[in-house]
């Protein structure tokens, strides 16, 4: 406010009140079909038993990443499958999975209000979410007229997964430095 | 980019596919699963008036320029757009915040020019990392969070510049 006085753009603040709430409407319903039909595509996936196959794939891997966490243990189940809802891009399953994951971790660990190493770690990863297809970037690149709305997905997946492994490699190497009941777990 | 813009067809087809296979009741999921991500839009949309105003008011007062203009000489070192500055500052703390502003970037400059393309793709590739950390740790009722926010923050940085990296080498 004080700042548009001082270099005379209050009209145009003025201008921007007035009009930037119904651009917001504009923005949501642009997003509203899109998140709608995903949102039907993935129930699909989700209740066809898809989205529990795929996490399968990743339990491997995210045993290494999560040592010492039972694999057989509600804590570890609920980690697989946030990670493949985040990876598919089911938003509004992967939270509650998200904190059944971590509530599970910190009861398995008895962390006692400290972050362990597995809990921090699977923070970072839900911080720096790969996610297989971005449909709201595709979406508004589409409606303002891109020649390629998908074009940019080499360049997520390479972005997300150099920004994963750096959060994880330092999720390990810190480890040392911050004493406390956490570490190594 | 030919395959690129297979890549949804063919997920699409899959999923239903594997659906009708598995017996699946296609149609009533779908229905279901869309009037849930419907709700989930009307209750954003509250949040996204409030910010789109501010980030509207903070744009047209020239704030934001300011602020822009203070990072600028880090950015041109990097090769990373002006235009996106402000996103990177906002990407970590809101989501509908971080929406609000990679829509007026994509207005501003087109989808398909470089500012464009990378806020599209920081936007594709990084998540609402402050949100996430409250969310979670409030719900583990976790006081001492040790090295989260450092580990969260460098990833953050590493996707902002592997971002603008990648549309060079990619696109």
């Amino acid at each position: 406010m004080i700042f548009a006085f001082l270099t005379s753009s209050i009209i145009d603040l003025n201008n921007e009140i007035l009009s930037a709430p119904e651009k917001a409407v504009g923005l949501s319903f642009k997003l509203l079909g899109s998140m709608a039909f995903w949102g039907g595509v993935l129930r699909v996936a989700e209740k066809s038993g898809l989205v529990a196959k795929i996490a399968q794939i990743f339990r491997p891997l995210l045993k290494r990443l999560f040592v010492g966490v039972d694999e057989n243990g509600e804590a570890f189940g609920a980690i697989v499958m946030n990670i493949t809802a985040n990876l598919m891009g089911l938003g509004n399953a992967a939270t509650p999975l998200g904190i059944k994951a971590i509530c599970e971790l910190s009861k398995e660990q008895s962390s006692k209000g400290t972050a362990t190493r597995s809990m921090v770690a699977f923070v970072v990863i839900n911080t720096a979410s790969i996610q297989l297809i971005p449909t709201t970037v595709a979406t508004l690149r589409a409606s303002h007229g891109s020649m390629a709305p998908m074009e940019i997905l080499p360049a997520c997946l390479v972005s997300a997964a150099c920004a994963l492994t750096v959060g994880l490699t330092l999720v390990f190497l810190l480890d040392r430095l911050f004493v406390g009941k956490g570490r190594g777990l | 980019m030919k395959l690129t813009s297979a890549v949804i067809p063919a997920v699409v087809a899959f999923i239903f596919a594997y659906g009708w296979y598995k017996k699946v009741d296609i149609f009533e999921e779908f229905l279901a699963g869309a009037l849930e991500n419907i709700k989930v839009s009307f209750d954003i949309l509250p949040a996204l008036i409030i910010l789109m105003t501010c980030i509207g008011m903070l744009t047209s007062s020239g704030s934001v320029s300011l602020l822009t203009g203070l990072l600028a000489p880090a950015a041109d070192v990097l090769g990373f757009p002006p235009e996106c500055l402000p996103l990177t500052l906002l990407r970590p703390l809101s989501g509908s915040g971080a929406l609000a502003m990679y829509e007026s970037i994509i207005t501003d400059c087109s989808p398909d020019s470089f500012a464009g393309r990378v806020a599209s793709v920081i936007m594709g590739s990084t998540e609402t990392t402050f949100y996430t950390v409250a969310v979670y740790y409030g719900a583990a009722k976790v006081k001492n969070i040790r090295h989260t926010l450092v580990c969260a923050v460098a990833a953050d940085i590493t996707g902002f510049i592997i971002s603008c990296a990648a549309v060079r080498l990619f696109l």
